[in-house]
């Protein structure tokens, strides 16, 4: 059999992964059920939806979260792995960001939980860093040729967030409601945030 | 070191396949394999950087075969082996077990 036998079912190689450190108490199944449950149930898109919509209504909020992103998401109480050193992003109607992992799948965690396999795919890794307009259209995302398009490769060390813009016609609504309309692909920088 | 993971501005790798209201694991043993991250990273002592490593190491036509927890599987077993904390022969002989229903 090969070191790593592809051939063979993944989920019989996790398997024998977890039962033999099972078996030496080097891991507890029970910890593995939780890390499962936390980042399907309780870490994702929402959290960072509510960086978007406090920045969206608290001026000073929104300038210590572009001055220093991982101290003003950790006020909010999301931080740690995959999360250590964040930078913000604001789309203005001058620049418009878009965050890639060229080389691997890096993302920031406990902003934007795990990432989407499209994220991850070689397609897009390739592409949106010598056709970001043309990737944006793909996404629905139409930018005016005045704005320019900044692509940003995420490093195993930095990870980015980008602040979209606000969507006209929000004023009347509270915090939750705007957080309720942000979404993960506009933190990403492929999406926009539409009005309600 | 370069190789087939520096893919930006690589061409012909085709369309970009997004999936409406994605689970966060599509099988399982994808969360069982995050978690085993989680939970070895710390004793074993290796780090993110070295798990990477080996998924650079990977042949070229077989990193873009497989898929991301498959390389994560990969890492996993070689750091693992290289740590003494289960070795290659041990988790082939479990594989060959768990095949014919013996666990």
């Amino acid at each position: 059999m090969a070191t790593h036998p592809k051939e063979t079912d993944p989920a019989i190689r996790v398997k024998a992964l977890e039962s033999l450190l099972t078996e030496k108490g080097l891991i507890d199944p029970k910890a593995l059920d939780a890390l499962v449950d936390t980042f399907e149930h309780k870490v994702g898109p929402r959290n960072g939806a509510k960086v978007v919509a406090k920045a969206w209504v608290d001026p000073a909020y929104r300038q210590r979260l572009l001055s220093d992103g991982t101290a003003a998401i950790k006020e909010l109480g999301y931080s740690g792995l995959q999360g250590e050193d964040m930078v913000v992003l604001e789309n203005t109607d001058e620049v418009h960001n878009v965050v890639v992992c060229t080389l691997c799948s890096c993302y920031p965690w406990p902003t934007l939980g795990l990432p989407p396999v499209w994220y991850k795919s070689a397609p897009y890794r390739a592409r949106v860093v010598a056709d970001p307009r043309g990737v944006l259209a793909e996404f629905g995302v139409s930018v005016p040729e005045t704005t320019e398009v900044r692509v940003w490769d995420t490093t195993a060390e930095l990870r980015y967030l980008v602040l979209p813009k606000r969507p006209e016609g929000t004023d009347g609504l509270s915090e939750s409601q705007l957080a309720d309309l942000v979404t993960r692909d506009s933190m990403i920088g492929v999406g926009v945030v539409a009005a309600p | 070191m370069n190789g087939i993971h520096d893919l930006g501005g690589m061409h012909g790798l085709g369309p970009i396949d997004r999936e409406e209201n994605e689970p966060v694991f599509h099988e399982p043993w994808e969360g069982r394999a995050f978690g085993l991250f989680a939970a070895t990273v710390v004793f074993a002592g290796y780090s993110v950087d070295e798990l990477r490593h080996e998924i650079e190491k990977m042949g070229h036509a077989e990193y873009l075969q497989h898929s991301y927890y498959e390389h994560w599987l990969v890492a996993f077993e070689e750091v693992l082996n290289k740590r003494g904390f289960v070795t290659h022969e041990e988790r082939l002989a479990r594989i060959a077990e768990l095949e014919k229903g013996v666990h």
